[in-house]
């Protein structure tokens, strides 16, 4: 057996051999196939609230699920720990139920991938490094204007090492290492009180924080001040524009859960039948790309050691793929897209966005705003959710314009856009030349993953905005 | 459990805390998830973790792990007075004072019974069939229901403990389970899903034939919705949706968030905060609630608290930390999320006291208005610090008194404040719900809220 591609400082976290035996002890009761996960998770938070570093916290875990397919079953156990015999305690685990046949592992062979290059590993970070960006922060928001009442930032990292072995014979490992920052702040102005916040995070080392994380805290303070003077957001259906960058939360919602096969399979998605349909107009382009350099979404293998890659996922209007992990990808004959992922070793992988985004096109954002008489303009954005089934998506926005004559006039507080997939994908007749990809943490079926969301400004010619000014 | 988590306590002590408090988790879990009559999916696994809180003096940090042999405990623990070390200085930081009466063990008088012995030790046939009833439950319901995108049961059973240098010292064991499904109904010209589930201590308190019949129900109800004309009108929130609110108003009145200038209820103990109607405790030892157990996640004892009496606000929750700072006592109500976690400031079950209305008398209540079964979103669209919520929902609309046509893809906005002390009227039949923590709530008619629809 031969593993290339080492780069870790630590001892591996399964010897191929090990893997093999393990292996061989899921499927020895039947299966067709059989996978084992490790992982060695270590990470550190804290963060500064009153001006007082606080909650400081480290954990590191590690463990192994091993999961066996038989028919349309899979079964699957985790166990705490890594040692050879909590492994094979897992595969016996998983293979308890069944009562066939044994089956024979394929050899391991490694797959070639890289790990997204850290410059600096924040585990050799001082933590006082980090407890002084905090302060920083604070001081940088607080600084913004004497209405900021309170100011919350926090800081995260977390390095997951990861391997991964199946009956297939495919051996792949990966080292990730993340970090992270977000502020909130809080301004107040007598009884009106209003926040913003911004994050900033990469699948990078220390080295994320070597420009100007200060732009960070002014930004959330930036948007908390602007909403001392907002009045209420407007109830109905308009034309929106939406900004750039996590406004890509949009098309997260609008399409990409909607794309992922687990849920198109089951006839749980808008997009089934739709493949190869135009559903967008021609200006639309958007991909999954989990290889996007040191991105908060992008791996080097996803979590069944399937190289991640960039999938288009609509053409030019016209929808070209799902999103496909081992399992949906065997069900419909195709390759994997490398969208196999999962929250941890505690759980099966499942069909996840990496870095999700509309290409940016052509239009300038001013004149999209221009060409509208009346509508809303949605900067910043606090999330969404969507019911991939009926397609009914929602959209947080927290930080929102009045478009009047074509102009961007008073800005108004939070309101929820609520859309339908196709209706709303269809109803983008602009899409900006600006580009901007940001992080966010997308839950599904009890898993939270990072993802990336992006986009430039996105013009909707019609959505319900759910302000209180009917 | 227990002795682990002395042996970690003294090894923080060991490594300079000068107070230290270590909790500890073990847990069996089983999943089904059944679908198309197989079982999609079948997960056994175990785990076990502990988490150390460190203090020295006024500094507090954190550290947890699952290595829980001898060198891996007294890495955790001192990790965690490392940790502390980075924290500045906070006058309040105290681990809680050993409480007057002591912590009362699982089969001490008065204790809720928390565990039901068929969790984690039936066989795994028997789930795996009820999770299979529950599907077919749903499928046969109506026929007009097509699939069952998921059906799921899961359990675990698991036990805690807890322990610190200032005298606390307690353990007990809990199970729960839960099941549903999410069905997928066909008609007009789209799908419709509706969700079903129960939950309970075991496996006999669900009823797999009622899961799988309320997806079905909730699915086919909104065949053919529509979307409602934008106005300001009266809203039911039923049950599930309820429940999600009151989450937030339980979050709200955290004594943590109104002393850090984050609540939109700071300055209003005593004072009239929502309508007379709406009542609302929380009891961390109520016998049915999903989140009960002896103590909170820092062992300070669990009991009732009114909250909310005859429109008045009575207290906010706290911990020891929000206890000291405020001048309190401890309400119990140290959250605590697992061993990865550190406690803070968290509603335990929380019980909206039901009223005198059936739901047919809701609805004539109401008259002409909204009623409103799901709502998404809540995540991004409601401001904690405001307390402004501007949601997406779907449900049926009310005329003359009755339900009618089903709606959806609208919004419903208010504000929390405002939303309490314009409850109209509460329903007669409370409902236990995992959605915004553990609540119990019938539904709730709100006088008027902001519909964004057309």
């Amino acid at each position: 057996v031969a593993i290339g591609m080492r780069t870790r400082d630590m001892s591996p976290l399964i010897e191929p051999e090990v893997a093999e035996r393990v292996l061989r002890r899921a499927l020895a009761r039947g299966g067709e196939f059989a996978e084992i996960y490790a992982e060695r998770s270590t990470g550190m938070t804290m963060a500064i609230e009153e001006s007082r570093i606080e909650s400081v916290q480290s954990g590191a875990e590690e463990g192994a699920g091993v999961r066996v397919t038989s028919g349309a079953t899979t079964y699957f156990a985790h166990v705490d720990g890594l040692d050879p015999a909590d492994l094979e305690r897992a595969a016996a685990e998983a293979a308890g139920a069944l009562h066939g046949d044994s089956a024979e592992p394929r050899p391991l062979s490694a797959v070639a991938s890289v790990p997204h290059p850290i410059e600096r590993r924040p585990s050799d970070v001082a933590a006082e490094r980090k407890a002084a960006l905090l302060r920083e922060l604070d001081e940088r928001g607080r600084g913004a204007g004497a209405e900021i009442a309170q100011l919350i930032a926090s800081y995260a990292e977390v390095r997951r090492e990861v391997a991964v072995a199946n009956s297939e014979g495919r051996f792949g490992e990966d080292d990730r290492t993340r970090v992270r920052i977000g502020v909130q702040a809080v301004a107040r102005r007598g009884e009106a009180v209003e926040t913003g916040a911004e994050t900033l995070g990469g699948h990078r080392g220390f080295e994320l924080f070597d420009g100007d994380p200060g732009a960070v805290a002014d930004s959330a303070a930036r948007k908390a001040l602007t909403l001392l003077e907002a009045g209420p957001a407007p109830a109905g259906s308009m034309p929106v524009v939406v900004a750039g960058g996590f406004g890509g939360v949009l098309f997260h919602e609008m399409t990409g859960h909607g794309l992922e096969a687990d849920h198109v399979q089951k006839g749980a998605s808008v997009y089934v039948g739709k493949l190869g349909e135009q559903v967008a107009q021609p200006l639309l382009t958007a991909y999954d790309d989990g290889r996007l350099p040191n991105e908060w979404g992008s791996d080097a293998i996803d979590d069944e050691g399937t190289p991640t890659q960039k999938t288009a996922v609509i053409e030019e209007g016209r929808l070209t793929s799902f999103l496909y992990d081992g399992l949906t990808a065997r069900r419909d004959g195709v390759a994997s897209t490398g969208n196999g992922r999962r929250e941890s070793f505690r759980h099966l992988p499942v069909p996840r966005m990496t870095n999700t985004y509309i290409a940016p096109g052509e239009a300038e954002p001013e004149a999209m705003i221009a060409e509208v008489a009346n509508g809303f303009y949605a900067v910043s954005f606090g999330g969404g959710q969507v019911d991939p089934a009926t397609g009914d998506f929602v959209f947080g926005v927290t930080e929102g314009y009045l478009i009047e004559g074509g102009r961007v006039t008073r800005p108004c507080r939070g309101a929820t856009l609520i859309g339908n997939c196709l209706q709303a994908l269809a109803a983008i007749d602009a899409v900006g030349s600006d580009f901007e990809v940001k992080t966010g943490i997308c839950g599904k079926a009890g898993q939270r993953v990072p993802v990336g969301t992006g986009q430039g400004h996105v013009r909707i010619q019609a959505m319900t905005v759910g302000g209180t000014e009917v | 459990v227990i002795e682990l988590v002395h042996r970690a306590v003294a090894a923080a002590v060991a490594a300079g805390a000068s107070d230290a408090e270590a909790y500890a988790s073990e847990d069996a879990r089983r999943e089904v998830r059944a679908h198309g009559g197989e079982v999609e999916s079948l997960t056994a696994a175990t785990q076990r973790g502990i988490g150390v809180r460190a203090w020295i003096g006024g500094k507090v940090g954190y550290a947890f792990g699952t290595d829980l042999s001898e060198a891996g405990l007294a890495k955790i623990a001192s990790r965690s007075a490392e940790a502390a070390r980075v924290a500045d200085e906070d006058e309040f930081a105290a681990p809680p004072e050993l409480p007057v009466r002591l912590i009362p063990d699982m089969g001490g008088e008065g204790a809720p019974e928390l565990r039901d012995p068929s969790v984690a030790g039936g066989a795994t046939a028997e789930i795996a069939e009820l999770a299979l009833a529950v599907e077919r439950a749903a499928l046969s319901a109506d026929s007009r229901v097509v699939g069952v995108e998921q059906a799921v049961y899961a359990d675990s059973a698991e036990r805690i403990a807890i322990a610190s240098s200032t005298g606390i010292g307690g353990e007990f064991e809990r199970s729960s389970c839960y099941a549903y499904a999410q069905a997928l109904a066909e008609g007009g010209d789209g799908r419709e899903t509706g969700l079903g589930f129960d939950l309970g201590r075991g496996p006999a308190h669900l009823d797999p034939v009622a899961i799988g019949r309320e997806g079905a129900e909730r699915a086919t109800a909104m065949i053919g919705a529509i979307k409602p004309r934008s106005r300001s009108c009266p809203v039911i929130l039923d049950p599930t949706v309820a429940a999600s609110f009151v989450g937030l108003v339980g979050r709200g009145l955290s004594a943590v968030t109104v002393q850090r200038g984050r609540s939109p209820f700071a300055g209003k103990v005593g004072g009239e905060i929502a309508a007379a109607a709406f009542v609302l405790h929380d009891d961390g030892l109520d016998p049915q609630g999903p989140a009960s157990s002896p103590f909170d996640g820092e062992g300070v004892p669990h009991r009732r608290t009114a909250l909310i009496e005859e429109g008045a606000l009575r207290t906010y929750l706290y911990d020891s930390y929000a206890a000291r700072r405020g001048d309190a006592t401890s309400t119990g109500n140290a959250g605590r999320g697992g061993y990865r976690v550190q406690p803070g400031v968290a509603p335990s079950n929380l019980l909206v006291e039901r009223g005198e209305l059936g739901f047919g008398e809701l609805l004539r209540a109401a008259g002409d208005g909204v009623f409103v079964t799901d709502v998404a979103g809540l995540h991004s669209g409601v401001n904690p610090v405001s307390g402004v919520f501007s949601v997406g929902a779907s449900g049926r609309a009310i005329r003359g008194g009755e339900l009618a046509e089903p709606l959806r893809e609208f919004t419903i906005a208010g504000d929390l404040v405002s939303m309490l002390r314009a409850v109209r009227a509460v329903g007669a039949e409370p409902r236990w719900v995992p959605f915004g923590g553990s609540v119990s709530t019938p539904p709730l008619l709100i006088g008027a809220l902001t519909v964004a629809g057309s």
